[in-house]
């Protein structure tokens, strides 16, 4: 059974290496090869978790040795796989969301010319997270790793044709060399350490390792998470990310590859848990970040770039819960299981209304929409719902835990730390509500509509590819579309109440991530019962907002905190006077230092050799008598100092 | 008459006829220097007895074959066992065969193989008055520019002499780093040199050049012959022999006296001091290291090239493997007072010979800067005083030679009106003319360079290392300052080849015979092989390392 775990890596990769070197011949079937692969590897996965299902829980986790990669005496790196609980949530979740999205995209794609490249990389994607979930060490985790960063590279810049998908593009992977590099020191910092790379070994030897070492590496790991998950201070690119079509928006840049980073975290459990600086920083970044996504959240009028503050925020409740330490790595992967379905169900819902809109992405310029995509709508409706915490489903579940522990984490920070995840509720409340209303309720702002033009809002124009901006005349989506949304939509409104009622996630993921139940100052009543107060605080707000006024066509001037909001809080700002600006100046100033110091000193010694060859090359001057008496004199030094250094 | 009356006719002395024992001779392992030696007795006879017309081919075929079977002997003696566990001093003491001995013969043999193939050469030069001409002038004794030169060219004469005089070199280079005596390593010495003043002498081409070449080099290598000499009567007198083996015994002290006659000198460090150096310096001229090293470029220029090739590669390795005999076998014992003295020179010499190259502008005299140069590292490797030291000198040797050959053969083929385009001004576009020439001499360049995948960079290495390993860790960064140096000069060439324009009247790519073509691709094939794949070399270096005593 054991051997079946190679396949799921091949099965998609296979896809990608067959859609990208096939050809034009494939363009027709393209599609299609690549949905039955990724649906392929779902089977294989689903396979494996019965299997696993009926093992007792010391036997469930299982490895696969490939083959040695690089066998050198004292570097050892192997190419090897490990099941266990924590790998086959995300087998699960990457596979199945990932099946749903390809079906999708025969839809959402099929008009474009390049589909087969587009599933290709999507399968080269899937592969990679595989490999990346599914690794047993880290130095083939880190291998998965730059492959979901190559293939989301690929992805956002998918309409390379778009300036703005291009340098978003080249954005991302910018940004996410920063996190890479983290990454990449925290595994030599490993080797140096432990000596090997293993999972199994590294994570052992950490109670014989110094604090000091630990806390380094978990800073490193945490760098790259905050890389991959878009935290802060690397968030900025998840934003213009979605400049990539909108599957791969919900599979790559909400669904998987961005949590990629609780991943890690959560895998490094050991490390973490035995560095409580690390974990203290983590706990701050993800609280940080909740409340940063969700403010950006609230200002953007791009539905797809509020999901992408909703994303950021919501992954930062789980690098929150991960910073936690045990009392939290189970609620961690429970929201980002939950998110995974909810998130990718809003983004295909937004997908849907796009589609339907001539790809107006613009929520100004939508407005009663549920008449005409009552699917859409409805599905759309209850991702809301499962994001806001509504009672009894998904997000309720996995939210209300990860604010539950924040308060255990006990002290001050449990205070500060709770205090932020309930706000941040809140405004989640809001953001989604906002664009809920704004989008399939009020008026149909979308009636006599002028083409819009690009300064009208911090809003890019839409696609140009596909259609005119002419009136929109919404439609429900085809079947394609819709299937993978509702199915998506039951994940948003069971999953929570399946993993959360009696335990069951609980039980499921102990093994490997161990569990510490926190002792909470406020009992799991309050929470609850303060989490409701503050999302009908927030419902009610948006509603005041953008349900009894009319929502007006151009954005509002708005307060400085909407503007800087609208800007990303500022972030490319930052970026671009102390990064690039500073870049600059440091490059500038080095060159300065080449040209005149380091170029002096090359030309200066040069010059001199050159001179001093001159020089010498005068002593030759073509008389015999003169080469005699150098000779003469050569001879005489050489008798004189053997002399001399007998007599010294 | 009888017997004994015969005899008292011409012998006076009172004293009773001492019976001279016949001395004992190996001629079996002395068969390499045998055959060459025999053989260029027999190219004279050739000259003397075969017809002008078939010369040229007689004495090649005399030549190749000698020298083939020399090898052939070198090859055998070693699988015989007489590099490592046979070894041993073979005519009464005066010759050693032993590793070096046997491994840097073998070296010196196909060096003067792929001379001889370089010397006979014959496609290079026009055609003059229906004859094809060597390197080689018409008629040496004629006078440049004279009616008889004139004459001797109209008729079609070649100086066929080289082969034989080539051929009497390489016997003095096979003795020289094999003699155990300082007798035998004189006469080497002078046998060697005598035929190779004289090959410089007779270029083809700026015959007056050449001529001023071999004058030079005849009067400047007599003072240094006399230094030698003088260093031999010196050490004679602390030691009462010139047996390499006495000496060593006197210098260490094991032995007291030797010669009754000589109690009053005996044991006078100042004479084996003074002596020793003399030698030494007379070797150093040899390999030209500085300050004994000016005759070199001027020598290197005017010669023809095929002979400043072979001398170039052939000469350094014979006078590096006498001085390394007289070093480590004579000398050991006074290590602490020649090491500072030769690090001093090996300083100079690496630090000199990349200097003044920077700035020269003919190709022949840049080769011999750089072969001073390359000198300043072997002395590293000699200074080392460690088995690996002298293993990777000859590995040195035995690259530098092919690399050297090769290159001094790409400079003939490259021609214009005036015979051979020496100015480094005339090469540049040469690359884009003639790539694969152009190629071949930059693989040349590199491997004088030391990059890595050239025989060069092995051989460099090896010498380094062994250096750093032996204490002279100083030398090592003067030695790699001075490769940065060189570095320069070699890669400005190919600059110049590769990415400067064309001139227009530019030098011709002379298409050589098979001849030339052997030797350049046999050069390039041993410089690739011996970087690529050093090891097996190295380790054949490793096992001829010891020196029998």
């Amino acid at each position: 059974m054991e051997n079946l775990i190679a396949l799921l890596v091949a099965a998609p990769l296979l896809g990608a290496a067959v859609l990208l070197c096939g050809g034009r011949r494939l363009d027709a079937v393209g599609h299609w090869i690549g949905t039955a692969l990724a649906s392929a590897s779902f089977v294989i996965g689903a396979i494996l978790f019965a299997d696993m299902l009926g093992k007792d829980e010391e036997h469930r986790a299982v490895g696969q040795h490939l083959f040695s990669w690089i066998p050198v005496e004292g570097f050892q790196a192997d190419i090897g796989f490990q099941l266990d609980q924590l790998s086959m949530t995300f087998v699960l979740l990457i596979t199945g969301v990932g099946s749903l999205i390809h079906v999708y995209s025969i839809g959402y794609m099929e008009h474009d010319e390049r589909r087969r490249r587009f599933f290709g990389y999507l399968n080269l994607f899937l592969a990679a997270m595989l490999l990346l979930v599914l690794a047993d060490n880290y130095l083939l985790l880190y291998v998965g790793w730059e492959g979901v960063g190559l293939a989301s590279y690929l992805l956002i810049g998918f309409w390379q044709h778009k300036p703005s998908a291009a340098t978003a593009a080249k954005k991302a992977f910018l940004v996410n060399r920063v996190g890479d590099m983290g990454l990449s020191i925290a595994i030599m910092l490993m080797f140096t350490t432990f000596g090997t790379f293993a999972f199994g070994p590294v994570l052992e030897a950490t109670g014989e390792t110094g604090e000091g070492k630990l806390t380094a590496i978990g800073l490193m790991l945490l760098l790259a998470a905050c890389g991959k998950s878009a935290q802060v201070p690397l968030q900025s690119w998840l934003g213009d990310a979605m400049e990539g079509p909108t599957p791969v928006s919900a599979l790559i840049h909400a669904a998987t590859m961005v949590t990629a980073g609780v991943y890690l975290i959560v895998r490094s459990g050991e490390i973490f848990n035995a560095a409580p600086d690390a974990q203290l920083v983590t706990t701050v970044v993800g609280a940080v970040t909740l409340l940063f996504g969700a403010i950006v959240g609230c200002a953007k009028d791009d539905i797809k770039k509020a999901l992408a503050g909703s994303t950021m925020s919501q992954i930062g409740y789980m690098i929150l819960a991960a910073g936690l330490g045990p009392i939290g790595y189970v609620f961690a992967i429970m929201h980002l299981v939950t998110h995974g379905f909810f998130k990718a169900g809003l983004f295909l819902g937004a997908g849907s209304v796009m589609h339907g809109m001539n790809d107006e992405v613009d929520m100004r310029k939508y407005g009663g929409l549920r008449k005409y995509m009552p699917v859409t709508f409805v599905t759309f409706g209850l991702g809301y719902l499962a994001i806001i915490g509504f009672p009894g489903l998904s997000g309720f579940f996995s939210k209300d835990k990860i604010i539950e522990a924040a308060f255990a984490k006990g002290g001050t920070e449990g205070w500060i730390l709770g205090g932020v995840a309930l706000l941040g509720a809140a405004i989640t409340a809001f953001y989604m509500t906002r664009v809920m209303l704004m989008t399939f309720f009020g008026e149909e702002r979308w009636r006599n509509q002028p083409t819009p033009s690009p300064a009208e809002s911090d809003v890019e124009p839409a696609a140009e590819h596909r259609g005119t901006h002419a009136e929109p005349h919404p439609h429900e989506s085809p079947k394609s579309m819709t299937i993978p949304m509702i199915v998506l939509a039951f994940g948003s409104v069971f999953a929570g109440g399946f993993f959360g009622i009696g335990d069951r996630f609980l039980h499921w993921l102990e093994p490997v991530t161990e569990h510490a139940h926190g002792h909470s100052p406020l009992s799991a009543t309050t929470v609850t019962l303060s989490t409701m107060v503050v999302l009908v605080i927030g419902v009610g707000l948006a509603y005041l907002q953008y349900g009894r006024r009319p929502v007006p066509v151009v954005a509002p001037r708005g307060s400085l905190l909407t503007r800087a909001a609208r800007r990303d809080l500022l972030q490319d700002d930052f970026n671009h006077v102390v990064l690039v600006r500073g870049g600059e100046h440091l490059t500038r100033s080095l060159v300065y230092v080449d040209h005149t110091l380091v170029d002096g000193v090359v030309n200066g010694t040069a010059a001199s050799m050159g001179g001093l060859s001159g020089r010498l090359r005068k002593l030759q001057n073509g008389y015999a008598r003169s080469y005699a008496v150098s000779m003469f004199g050569g001879a005489a030094i050489l008798i004189a100092a053997t002399l001399l250094m007998r007599a010294v | 008459m009888s017997a004994t009356a015969v005899h008292s006719l011409w012998t006076t002395a009172a004293d009773p006829i001492q019976k001279i024992d016949a001395p004992n001779i190996e001629y079996g392992q002395l068969s390499p220097t045998l055959i060459v030696i025999g053989a260029a007795v027999i190219g004279i006879l050739v000259e003397a007895f075969v017809p002008r017309r078939s010369r040229y081919y007689a004495q090649i075929f005399v030549s190749v074959v000698a020298l083939v079977a020399a090898f052939a002997a070198v090859v055998a003696l070693a699988a015989g066992g007489y590099g490592t566990t046979k070894a041993g001093i073979a005519a009464m003491g005066a010759v050693a065969v032993d590793g070096p001995a046997l491994f840097l013969q073998g070296t010196i043999l196909l060096a003067g193989l792929l001379g001889v193939f370089t010397f006979a050469e014959r496609r290079l030069d026009p055609v003059a008055h229906g004859n094809r001409v060597d390197s080689f002038a018409a008629q040496a004794s004629s006078v440049p520019g004279s009616d008889s030169e004139k004459a001797a060219v109209k008729a079609g004469f070649t100086t066929t002499e080289v082969f034989p005089l080539l051929l009497f070199v390489i016997g003095g280079m096979l003795v020289f780093p094999a003699a155990n005596d300082l007798l035998t390593l004189f006469i080497a010495l002078e046998v060697f040199s005598l035929p190779l003043y004289l090959l410089c002498a007779v270029a083809r081409r700026k015959r007056i050049m050449s001529q001023e070449a071999a004058v030079k080099y005849f009067l400047l290598g007599a003072f240094a012959s006399a230094f030698t000499l003088f260093g031999i009567a010196l050490l004679y007198g602390y030691a009462g022999s010139v047996s390499y083996a006495t000496l060593a015994q006197v210098v260490d002290g094991t032995i007291e006296t030797v010669n009754p006659a000589l109690v009053g000198t005996m044991g006078n460090d100042a004479l084996l001091l003074i002596g020793a150096a003399m030698i030494v310096m007379g070797l150093l001229f040899k390999v030209g290291a500085v300050p004994f090293h000016m005759w070199t470029p001027d020598v290197y220029q005017g010669a023809p090239t095929p002979v400043t090739g072979f001398m170039a590669s052939a000469t350094k390795v014979a006078a590096f493997g006498a001085l390394l005999r007289l070093l480590y076998v004579v000398l050991p014992g006074l290590r602490w007072d020649w090491r500072p003295v030769m690090m001093g020179v090996a300083v100079v010499t690496m630090l000199g010979g990349a200097i003044v190259a920077i700035t020269q502008t003919d190709i022949k005299r840049l080769l011999a800067y750089s072969s001073i140069a390359h000198a300043g590292f072997i002395l590293a490797g000699v200074i080392a005083t460690t088995p690996d030291g002298v293993s990777s000198v000859l590995f040195y040797l035995a690259a530098y030679s092919f690399v050297t050959i090769g290159a001094f053969s790409v400079v003939t083929l490259v021609r214009d009106a005036g015979g051979e385009a020496t100015h480094l001004s005339k090469w540049a576009g040469l690359g884009r003319r003639s790539p694969l020439v152009a190629a071949v001499f930059a693989v040349f360049l590199l491997a004088f360079a030391g990059i890595p995948l050239t025989s060069g960079f092995a051989g460099k290495f090896a010498v380094f290392k062994a250096a750093a390993e032996g204490g002279a860790g100083a030398l090592v960064v003067v030695g790699v300052i001075s490769s940065a140096i060189a570095a320069f000069f070699y890669i400005r060439v190919i600059v110049l080849m590769f990415f400067s324009e064309p001139r227009p009247e530019g030098p011709t790519v002379a298409v050589p015979s098979p001849l030339t073509m052997t030797a350049i691709a046999v050069g390039v094939a041993v410089t690739l092989v011996l970087g690529v794949a050093p090891q097996y070399f190295l380790d054949l270096a490793g096992q001829a390392g010891v020196f029998v005593r």
